[in-house]
Formats: C-alpha cells, sequence, structure tokens
C-alpha cells in the first residue's frame, strides 16, 4: 500500500445488482480528521458505496482497508467494530421509544439495562458537539431535525470515528442545515472524520474540506474544495459543460386565473393550517411559495386541487372571458368536470402522484383511465404516452413496462412532470418539484416549468430553495405560519429580506 | 495487494428479474425436493415404503372416475372461494370472511329450496336461490366493506366475526329445520321432488358446477387485468392517497368490490346446496374460506394461477384421506406431508426473489460486467 494517513481506503471495489452495475472499480481514500463530500448526481452510486463501508451490502469484488489493513465488513456491526457508523436518509429509529432507549437499543453492554448511565453519556456527547437532545424525549414528539440529531448521537454513542451521512439536508430548513454543519465542523475538530454524501453545491463548498465525484458508478476524481468552483464540480458530476442559471423569460400577457380570497383551513385534527389567505397566481408566469416547510404550502395546493377540505374563503378559477367558476368543494373528478384542467405535482411523488409498484404505462393511466365508454382499460394511448414522456424527457428506464419505484429520484419525478404537463394543463401547480434531484434533473424541471409559463400555464412554484425561487419565481408568495407575509416579485425581491418574512409576519421586526 | 480471506461464506442479494422459465424451473425444483423430504419423513416415522405411499396420494386423488369427479368437484369449491378472494386482498382488504359469506349464501339457498320447493316452479326457484345467495354473500361483505369506507374499522377482525353470526345462525335453523326429527341433521332437501336442484350435464353430476366456476375464474381474471373497476381496485390497493388525489371514490371502490367477492362467495354456497351437496351443516365450508386466502396469495391474485394452486392443494388433500384410510394412519399424517410440500413451495419464492452469492464466487460479477450494461442506483 502506499503510504497515505488514509483513515478507510477503498480499492477497486466494484457493486452489481442484477445488471446493473453500481459501482465500477471505484478506488476512494478517506483522510482521517476531515470532512469529504462525496458528490454525484442521482444514481451514480455514492450510497452504494458508502452502503458497503457501513456493512449493508458487500462488494463484488475489491478489497477495503482500515489505517492500512485489509478488512472485510460483513454486517454494520462490524462496520461499529471498524468506527465506522452511517446516518441513512431513512431514519431507522423505534417511535415510541424515548432518544435514549432508540441510542442504546441492540447494544450489548455489561451489566443491566440503565438509562439514567446512558443518559449521561448521551449529554456529555451532545455538549461535547453542541447537540439539543433530550435523552427521555419520545420519537414521535421530535421534529426531523431532531431525530437526525438522535441518529447522530446514536452512532458517536457506539464509538464511531468515521460517520457517513446519507443527504443529511435533504429534510431540513436552512437554518437546521447551519446548526448540523456547526456540529460537524466541532466533530472535526475532535478529530472524526466525515463523509457528507449530497449532490447540493454550496453545500460541498461551505462544510467540506475535499470533494470526491462520481459519476454513472465510477470514480471521476477528487479534489480540494478550495481549489474548485461550483462550475467544475457540476461539469465533473454531470460529465458535460452545463450552465447555471435558470432563465426567466418576461410573462407574456399575464392575466389572472385562479384567485383565492380569505381562504382558511383547518387540519382533520384542527389545527389552523391556513388562515384568511389571499392572492392570485395568473396565467403565463410562475408564483412561487416561499415558507418554512409545514407552514400551510401543502394545504394551500390541496385546497385549490379539490383535496382538502377548506374551512372558509373562496377559490375561484378565472376563464379567458373572465367568468369566474368556484373550485370549493369540488373534488378532482368534479374539477375537471367542469373543463378546468389542473395539473398537481404533489410533494410525496411515489405516495400520491404516482404508484410505485405499477409500470411507467399504468402510472400514465391514472389521469385518464375513464376516458371512454368502455368498461375496460385502454393502455395502448398511455403506452404511447409513456414512450413519449421517456423519449422526451430523457427518463432513464429499461422499459415502460418498469416499476416506477425501481427509477431514481430525478426519474420518477420526470414521469410525474411529464404526466402531468400531458393533458396541457391551464393550471400547473407543484410541491418541491426538485426535491431530492440532481442539477441536471433540476434543470430538466425548470426548463419543463418555463415552458409551461411560456403556453399560457399558470404554474405555481412550492420550493425550499431560496436561491430558486428568486431566480425562477416571477412573484413569490412568502407564508408564515399559515398567513401571507407578503408577496413579493422575483426580480427586485433580496433574499434576506425573503428569509426574514419567512420567520416573522410581514419580514419586520429586526431592522426597525 | 492480498485480498482478505474473511469473506463471508455467503451473502444474499435480492434479484431484479428473473425470466419466468427459470422461475418455473425453480418451483419445480422445490416441488422435487419437497417430496424427497417427504419420502425421508415417511419413511422414519412410519417404517412405510414413500414410493408407495406416493403412489397411494395419486390413486387418493385420480384413482377411480369418480374419485377424478370428486377431485374436479372439490377443485371447483376452492378455486371459486380463491377467485372471490382475490379482488379484496388485491385492493389490500384483508377478507377473512369467506366462511360466513360462504355459508351465509348455502343458508338462503337451503331456506328458498325449502319454503319455496312447492309454491314456485324448479326453474324460477333455482334463479331466486341463485340471486338470494349472491345478493346475501354480498351484503354479509359489504357489511364490513361499509364500516370500513365511512370509519376505517379494522376488516379483518369485523370479517371474522361475521363468519360466526353465519355459523350461529346456520346451526339455528338446522334445528328448525331438523330432518327426521331428532336427528340434529337437515338430511337431503327435497329429495323426492329434487325442486331447486341444478340439473346435471348428462349424467355427469358436477359438472355444471366446474364449469360455472371456470367461467367466473375466467371472467375475474379479465375483471382485475383489463377493467376499469380492475384497475381502481390495484390503485387503491397500493396507495389511497393516490387513489383519492386522481378522484377515485376510494369508500365506494371497497364496497363495490367487496360486493363481489361476497357475492362470488354467496354463489360457492348456492353452488354447493343446490348443485352437490343438496343439504347445509355448519361445517359446509370447512375451513376453505381461509384456505381460499392461502389459494389466493400462492397465487399472487392471478385467478389462473389459482387452478393450478388449488387443484394442487385438492389432490393433497384428497391424497392425505386415501393413505390414511389405506396405511391405517390417521389424518394428520396426510396433513404432514402436504405442510411440508406446502412449505417448499413457499419456500422456493425467496431463491426466485433473492440470490445467494457464494465465497469467492464473482461469476455475478462477470456476469453483469460481459453484458455491458451500465446504470446506477443509489
Amino acid at each position: 500500500m502506499e503510504k497515505t494517513n488514509a483513515a478507510v481506503s477503498m480499492r477497486n471495489i466494484t457493486k452489481i445488482f442484477g445488471t446493473i452495475v453500481a459501482n465500477d472499480d471505484v478506488s476512494l481514500d478517506i483522510h482521517k480528521g476531515e470532512i469529504l463530500s462525496l458528490l454525484g448526481e442521482n444514481g451514480s452510486g455514492k450510497t452504494t458505496l458508502m452502503n458497503m463501508l457501513s456493512g449493508i451490502y458487500f462488494p463484488d469484488a475489491g478489497q477495503i482497508f482500515i489505517d492500512g489493513k485489509p478488512v472485510t465488513i460483513a454486517s454494520p456491526r462490524e462496520a461499529f467494530d471498524h468506527g465506522i457508523g452511517m446516518i441513512h436518509q431513512h431514519f431507522k429509529l423505534v417511535d415510541v421509544f424515548t432518544a435514549a432507549e432508540n441510542i442504546v437499543l441492540g447494544l450489548e453492554e455489561e451489566g443491566r439495562l440503565d438509562l439514567n448511565r446512558a443518559g449521561e453519556r448521551i449529554r456529555k456527547i451532545c455538549d461535547t458537539y453542541g447537540f439539543d437532545v433530550d435523552p427521555k424525549q419520545k420519537i414521535y414528539n421530535m421534529s426531523v431535525s431532531q431525530k437526525q440529531t438522535v441518529e447522530i448521537v446514536k452512532v458517536l454513542y457506539r464509538g464511531a470515528d468515521i460517520l457517513i451521512l446519507d443527504e443529511p439536508t435533504a429534510v431540513l430548513t436552512p437554518q437546521e442545515t447551519e446548526k448540523l454543519f456547526a456540529v460537524l465542523r466541532n466533530m472535526k475538530k475532535d478529530g472524526k472524520t466525515v463523509v457528507i454524501i449530497t449532490h447540493k453545491l454550496h453545500e460541498v463548498e461551505e462544510i467540506s474540506d475535499r470533494v470526491a465525484v462520481l459519476r454513472k458508478g465510477k470514480y471521476i476524481g477528487e479534489m480540494k474544495t478550495s481549489e474548485t468552483n461550483a462550475q467544475e464540480m457540476t461539469n465533473m458530476m454531470v460529465g458535460r459543460e452545463v450552465a447555471l442559471n435558470i432563465e426567466r423569460p418576461k410573462p407574456v400577457d399575464p392575466k389572472p386565473r385562479i384567485r383565492v380570497e380569505n381562504l382558511t383551513v383547518r387540519s382533520s385534527d384542527g389545527v389552523l393550517k391556513l388562515d384568511d389567505v389571499s392572492f392570485e397566481a395568473k396565467a403565463g408566469e410562475i408564483l412561487g411559495i416561499a415558507g418554512i416547510s409545514g407552514c400551510g404550502q401543502k394545504e394551500l395546493l390541496e385546497a385549490i386541487a379539490g383535496l382538502q377540505p377548506v374551512e372558509s374563503g373562496t377559490i375561484e378559477y378565472i376563464n379567458d372571458d373572465e367568468t369566474n367558476e368556484s373550485l370549493i368543494g369540488k373534488d378532482p373528478l368534479q374539477i375537471a368536470a367542469m373543463g378546468v384542467s389542473l395539473s398537481f405535482v404533489p410533494e410525496d411523488r411515489l405516495g400520491m402522484g404516482l404508484v410505485g409498484s405499477m409500470d411507467l404505462t399504468d402510472n400514465m393511466m391514472l389521469r385518464s383511465f375513464r376516458r371512454g365508454k368502455s368498461v375496460f382499460t385502454d393502455r395502448k394511448t398511455p403506452k404511447k404516452l409513456a414512450e413519449k414522456v421517456v423519449e422526451e424527457l430523457e427518463v432513464n428506464t429499461p422499459g415502460v413496462s418498469t416499476p416506477v419505484r425501481r427509477l431514481s429520484g430525478g426519474n420518477v419525478q420526470k414521469v410525474l412532470v411529464g404526466r402531468e404537463i400531458a393533458s396541457s394543463p391551464t393550471v400547473l401547480l407543484s410541491a418541491y418539484a426538485v426535491r431530492g434531484l440532481d442539477i441536471n434533473s433540476s434543470y430538466t424541471i425548470y426548463n419543463l416549468l418555463n415552458e409551461q409559463k411560456k403556453n399560457g400555464v399558470a404554474v405555481v412554484y412550492v420550493g425550499e430553495d431560496l436561491d430558486v425561487l428568486l431566480e425562477l419565481c416571477d412573484r413569490i408568495l412568502v407564508l408564515c405560519s399559515g398567513r401571507v407575509s407578503g408577496i413579493v416579485d422575483g426580480e427586485s425581491a433580496d433574499k434576506n429580506r425573503v428569509g426574514m418574512m419567512m420567520t416573522r409576519l410581514g419580514g419586520g421586526g429586526l431592522d426597525e | 495487494m492480498s485480498k482478505a480471506s474473511k469473506e463471508p461464506l455467503l451473502h444474499i442479494t435480492k434479484r431484479k428479474t428473473m425470466a419466468w422459465q427459470k422461475a418455473w424451473l425453480i418451483r419445480l425444483a422445490s416441488i422435487a425436493a419437497a417430496l424427497i423430504v417427504a419420502a425421508i419423513v415417511t419413511t422414519t416415522a412410519t417404517g412405510l415404503d414413500p414410493a408407495s405411499v406416493f403412489a397411494k396420494i395419486l390413486e387418493g386423488a385420480f384413482g377411480s372416475e369418480r374419485k377424478i369427479w370428486i377431485l374436479g368437484k372439490e377443485t371447483a369449491v376452492l378455486l371459486c372461494i380463491a377467485v372471490a378472494m382475490a379482488p379484496a386482498f388485491r385492493m389490500k382488504f384483508w377478507n377473512l370472511g369467506g366462511e360466513g359469506q360462504v355459508l351465509i349464501g348455502a343458508w338462503m339457498t337451503a331456506a328458498c329450496m325449502i319454503y319455496l320447493g312447492d309454491k314456485v316452479p324448479a326453474p324460477l326457484l333455482i334463479l331466486i336461490s341463485l340471486v338470494g345467495a349472491v345478493v346475501i354473500g354480498a351484503v354479509w361483505a359489504g357489511i364490513p366493506a361499509f364500516f370500513k369506507a365511512k370509519w376505517n374499522t379494522n376488516e379483518t377482525l369485523f370479517t371474522l366475526m361475521m363468519n360466526y353470526v353465519a355459523i350461529q345462525l346456520v346451526a339455528y335453523y338446522i334445528i328448525i329445520w331438523e330432518s327426521p326429527k331428532g336427528s340434529g341433521k337437515v338430511g337431503i332437501i327435497n329429495q323426492a321432488t329434487n325442486a331447486g336442484w341444478l340439473p346435471s350435464i348428462g349424467s355427469y353430476q358436477y359438472l355444471l358446477n366446474i364449469l360455472i366456476v371456470a367461467c367466473i375464474t375466467v371472467l375475474m381474471y379479465i375483471y382485475l387485468q383489463y377493467s376499469k373497476h380492475g384497475y381502481e381496485i390495484s390503485v387503491v390497493g397500493e396507495s389511497q392517497s393516490t387513489a383519492r388525489y386522481v378522484g377515485i371514490k376510494v369508500d365506494r371502490v371497497i364496497i363495490r368490490t367487496l360486493l363481489v367477492s361476497g357475492g362470488i362467495c354467496g354463489l360457492c354456497g348456492f353452488l354447493m346446496v343446490a348443485g352437490t351437496d343438496h343439504t347445509i351443516t355448519t361445517t359446509l365450508a370447512g375451513g376453505r374460506g381461509f384456505l381460499g386466502v392461502l389459494v389466493a396469495w400462492l397465487a399472487q391474485f392471478n385467478a389462473l394461477a389459482m387452478v393450478l394452486v388449488s387443484l394442487l392443494l385438492c389432490i393433497l388433500s384428497r391424497g392425505a384421506g386415501e393413505i390414511s384410510t389405506a396405511f391405517g394412519l390417521n389424518q394428520s399424517f396426510g396433513d404432514i406431508l402436504t405442510g411440508i410440500i406446502l412449505f417448499f413451495i413457499i419456500g422456493s419464492e425467496f431463491f426466485i426473489n433473492y440470490r445467494i452469492n457464494f465465497r469467492g464466487s464473482d461469476k455475478a460479477v462477470k456476469a453483469a460486467k460481459s453484458a455491458g450494461k451500465e446504470g446506477g442506483l443509489h
């Protein structure tokens, strides 16, 4: 072995699933005490590679070295024995247990179970790195970011020196991300090694010392973060030159399409989700909706789409001849029967927008299967549509009869968006349309939305990335705890100002 | 660089897909393996020659023309219940009430035959009892479905409880209908007039039942595979929120599907009373309401595959009966053999879905690489 200060060396690792080569002859070094970003598009094999390090998968070929010694990691327990711990994208916690119970779960310590002693140790870990965890709090009472913290503490409690985080920021707000990064920096100071899997470039730039890039299962290269830039990393990731700016064509002849007035919505358990919301979405423009997650975006879109009961207020669809029709109290079928072509790309793609176990053709049918008087379904037309979507949106799939669950996130979203715009809508609602998508797929989606805008569709874009909202949207509606904090112009709005409006009504307070 | 020698002996990976020929080869191999194990168990437990035991099993199922007809009749009953369960289970509605739905259909048929036997002409009587049995079976399944759709009650418990209601109801009426008095049995209904009995095709007493069930099976296959209703059932079963999102009325689909499921069970009860048995007992369904669930599941809700599975189960159960009398073993030994065979069949699905990689075997690597396909997973 060449002499390095590598904590972990992976050499010529290959992993194959069926006919798909997830990792092809990958060699990667992880240095002691560094924060390494593992960068790559969806399906580039980042998670697979790290899963082999943490004992979830076993490599089909290749060798892993820890501190220069060849090792075998056949299970997560053996990974812990080598000081490797992974925090997965989907948390693996028992909801009805407390934080402490989850953290000690599966550990075979000597003597009887002593949760108080465990609590002590947990507090000590928290103090060292600046976590905020109450060992006695139940998981079901926790926010997403708190759950993630428990996962990280769980790994540290087991004495891990090498932490792998799989897209940790995908579920966090910008503020929570900041907190996480502060903790990671503390860990680095303490001599821990951190690998963070991500495809968000600004995070790579902010947190990591070094970045390694994978593309289509192959190792492309590594460099010091300080010596590269977003453009170079993107090009390596995608494999060709990619333009990193989002275009924003001037809206042509925008006229009101959806008018919402004094809308109030309560969830089924009586919590006030939207409070006196009024706005207009115009044909031929993209209306952005900004807000901290869970402050009413979902309910707003679902109320317009006819999926959410409304307590009071009006939602009107405005025809080209300026006649109005109320959408309140109508279900999606009734709205369609009115002749309103309304498309909705929901946040939960596989749980709501698509059926994971069905193939592309059957998913295309979801919207159209009722067409025609026959009692039998017509699968020919949807099959053609599926083939068209695959071709036009460059969906990476073995064929139209593959279950959509097998596709990667970006391709799933292309299928969903492709279906929704196929019905030539006049209104297109989208929730977190690029969440979890890599750069390439994200830009495909932005382009599709812009195309719809040019066709005179009223596009509503609920997003979480403020930079994107400010670049893409013509106007931005800022929500704060279910109320309208303000509506700003996309071109002239200031990011800090919008961020402020997200946390307090009207954004006032700080600068007074 | 030296390779570490400590690679685990075997590790398991999920297969993507498998050619159907290969999958069936594995299934056949599993049956062969099951027979070998069954043979070993037979010799050690009873000292009998396994070959002669197996021969007796086949003899029990196919030994004479009459036995073959009985096998056909039994298979038809089991298949009919499995076909009835298929739409409910495809919708992930765990209908465990097949037993009660069959029984209540049988009860309605018997009631029509007893009370209307001498009042209406025979064809009309058959029609009335057919409609009555289908409707009451549908209602029996529809009640739990309604509660599930409106208030999300637990359908497993509800349908299960409906079984006991049906059994008690039948028990009560058996006392009323008792014939001859004091026997505790209903006896053959309308033995003198044959009123309400389904006609035989030629001299083949069971043929009509078998043909009816065959038709229902094909229709159910088409209904689930190609109809709009079938598509809605699949969507509701996979994700109710997707169904709502595209405007499918979930509660309506649940109730409608269970009416179909219960209706076919009711029909099965009708076929048993009017077609073959001409009497009713509380054990008429005899656990086949549950066995039908197993058949539907093993066939992965494919109505045509259910034909094979129910036939196999009936061969085993007829054969088990035969060996218990022929060799003086009790019925339980036949059940042991059936258990062994089912265990291997279910177990074979594991090998179809997963690949086992042994130490040092990089065949998979070479195979996939030579396929030259590149792509990614997470």
